[in-house]
């Protein structure tokens, strides 16, 4: 008989281990999942983790791409790790994301075709902004009405869609654009375009925020009493009240924190490599970096390496796609499986799995 | 814009087929919350169901097949949750989650081979003379028999919650799992059996959207109603009755929104599509608004987990 017994605390060696142990296991599931698809699940998993990186046929075009993908995982995943941490659940990044996108949009949109050094930053302030404001609806529900923000932040990830096919199809649509659906192109008018810093690196401003998103969540979580106080709000919701946190402050501060970064990702990508507001504009990142963060064990550091993990899934699923025919849903599937390990192992870090004897019939305990 | 062209009777009974699916998904969270577990997994347990419902009558022919497969995939995901919160301790919430992305991802990759192709007819039941009555006729006698088996759901539900010794194990269970524990309930098989039900019944709603709703298979076309759903138990305040109202109510805006878009209101479509989920917030801040009501009717152990000390 296998018994569970409680960890006094978390260990630190599974802590780190169980993330390394579940990309390994939904290597394993992943390729029986494509081998089911009649494919060769070595090729499969080495088109995916290896080609990109290191192929010579690909890597010139893959390398720059995972950061042009990591950058909008990570910014995003930094957020709303700093949410979970406090036990704040903001699972609608992706409708905060689709937002701030807009906001940007119609800042450059406001001043095209005014060329100006100030317009650039002021669609970074509105990106924040919009995505702030987007996560300010759960918030304030929550902390006035005590509404599940779970489910407000997700509903409206949908009305944030349905806003942005608006924006797509009326009033954001190009009067030059022949009736087409989709704004102009925010990335070819040069105050507004997110370009490349570095040549073939895929480095664009949204990385450079990523990076910095990094830093800050680190110095916050570590070294101020707001990550403190997000911190034991987590682990003792009862100690945290003791202590004189205030839970309304902290809903507010951690949803509008997600919001903004969610945001800002937003307008990187809707003024770098989206180029435009488009009908199909969001591509699911919001929901990705849910996995980003807890691959990254909610810290910093992880989420930084989780996200360009779950980056590389992206760009090598596109290459399994494109050279063996696997559907591009099997990525999807792919991530899905990664949370389940990540769930399932984490009980070797919160518990201590006993092999026990079943205890004998009136014996005490 | 033409009012004149939206037909009530017409209205009314179409209304019941829209919110059947969310009053299937809503039923089966319902018993689940009243265990004592939050699963926020029910939008991908709809679409894994809407999917293998929709696979399995496509190649068979038979809808009701597809049904019962509806069924056993929803219940199948939802092992997966039971698997993972009851028997490894995970976190309810991520785990749900992790539930709808992977649902999510699975549908789309099963479905592929199926977009565009139409579904076994599913006949809606005719009573002889009682069908042909004017009004209540095409209302109350000329429906699928899903829409009559959801009814019965709820009264089943209701009746076994309140009068049945399992029922009330399982709402014990859901009040206080330590209480329950120490009077010799197994809170962990309760808490598994109410996740597989919930989960049969989500399953059975995604089926219901794809054969009979739509119907048709196209990629993430639950579009919310899992959520929706979820939000439908809270707004019942964990009564079966008031789920029933709170779905048709919200069939009612779902089917008028659509016949306002055919009748040609002067409002984009987007906007009109919008308004599910923006009520569906409304009515959620209204029924947690009073503190005091909504923390009454809420079980008292509802997402925490179980771990037998000792």
């Amino acid at each position: 008989m296998l018994r569970l017994e409680k960890r006094p605390s978390p260990s630190q060696a599974w802590n780190y281990a169980t993330p390394v142990l579940a990309v390994a296991l939904t290597m394993v599931a992943g390729g029986l999942l494509f081998l089911a698809l009649g494919k060769n699940p070595f090729e499969a998993i080495r088109l995916i983790f290896w080609d990109p990186l290191f192929s010579e046929q690909f890597g010139a075009y893959s390398r720059p791409q995972l950061l042009i993908k990591a950058g909008p995982l990570i910014l995003i995943a930094v957020g709303l790790s700093i949410g979970f941490r406090a036990g704040i659940w903001n699972i609608g990044a992706e409708g905060q994301y689709i937002i701030g996108a807009m906001c940007a949009a119609a800042v450059a949109l406001a001043f095209y075709p005014t060329e100006s050094f100030l317009v650039f930053p002021l669609m970074i302030a509105a990106g924040a902004f919009g995505g702030w404001a987007w996560a300010m609806i759960p918030a304030i529900l929550k902390t006035r009405f005590n509404t599940n923000e779970i489910l407000v932040s997700l509903l409206l990830v949908y009305v944030a869609e349905k806003l942005l096919a608006a924006a797509a199809t009326g009033f954001m649509r190009n009067p030059q654009g022949a009736g087409f659906p989709g704004s102009r192109n925010i990335n070819a008018y040069g105050s507004a375009s997110n370009m490349e810093l570095i040549a073939n690196t895929g480095l664009h401003w949204g990385g450079v925020a990523a990076f910095i998103a990094v830093i800050f969540a680190y110095v916050l979580l570590q070294r101020h009493i707001l990550g403190f106080h997000v911190r034991l709000a987590g682990q003792a919701p009862r100690a945290a009240k003791f202590a004189g946190v205030a839970p309304a402050r902290l809903v507010v501060m951690c949803l509008g924190l997600s919001g903004a970064f969610a945001g800002m990702a937003g307008m990187f990508e809707v003024s770098g490599p989206a180029r435009l507001i488009s009908i199909d504009f969001n591509a699911g990142y919001g929901f990705t970096a849910i996995i980003v963060a807890f691959l990254g064990r909610l810290h910093p550091v992880g989420i930084l390496l989780a996200g360009f993990l779950l980056a590389l899934t992206y760009i090598g699923g596109e290459l399994a796609q494109f050279m063996l025919g696997i559907p591009g849903a099997a990525i999807q599937v792919f991530q899905g499986m990664l949370l389940f390990f990540l769930l399932a192992l984490d009980i070797l870090s919160n518990y201590r799995v006993r092999l026990a004897l079943p205890a004998q019939k009136g014996e005490a305990r | 814009m033409d009012l004149s062209a939206i037909n009530p009777v017409v209205l009314i009974a179409s209304l019941m087929v829209a919110a059947t699916p969310i009053l299937l998904a809503g039923m089966g969270e319902l018993v689940v919350e009243k265990s004592g577990v939050l699963n926020l997994g029910v939008e991908g347990m709809m679409i894994v169901g809407a999917v293998s419902g929709f696979a399995v009558a496509a190649t068979t022919g038979n809808p009701y097949l597809g049904m019962l497969a509806s069924i056993a995939a929803g219940a199948a995901l939802a092992a997966i949750f039971a698997l993972l919160t009851q028997v490894l301790m995970a976190n309810q919430v991520a785990s749900g989650l992790a539930l709808t992305l992977f649902g999510l991802g699975f549908s789309a990759l099963v479905g592929q081979s199926y977009v565009g192709i139409v579904p076994p007819r599913t006949e809606k039941l005719t009573f002889g003379p009682l069908t042909d009555l004017p009004v209540l006729g095409r209302i109350l006698f000329n429906q699928d028999i899903l829409v009559y088996a959801s009814i019965a759901l709820v009264a089943a539900v209701w009746y076994w919650l309140r009068a049945t010794r399992s029922g009330r194990v399982l709402r014990a269970v859901g009040e206080n799992h330590d209480s329950a524990h120490a009077l010799g309930y197994k809170v962990r098989r309760v808490r598994v059996l109410a996740i597989l039900f919930g989960g049969a019944c989500a399953g059975l709603g995604g089926g219901y959207l794809s054969l009979i709703r739509v119907p048709q298979w196209t990629e993430g076309m639950t579009a919310g109603a899992g959520w929706i759903a979820l939000a439908l138990v809270v707004f019942a305040s964990w009564r079966p009755w008031r789920l029933l109202g709170g779905a048709y109510l919200f069939g009612g805006i779902m089917v008028l929104q659509f016949n306002l878009q055919a009748a040609g209101l002067r409002i984009p479509v987007e906007y009109l599509a919008m308004s599910p989920y923006l009520i569906t917030i409304l009515v959620l801040v209204v029924m947690s608004s009073n503190r005091a009501r909504s923390s009454l009717s809420a079980p008292g152990s509802l997402g925490r987990s179980f771990h037998a000390a000792g």
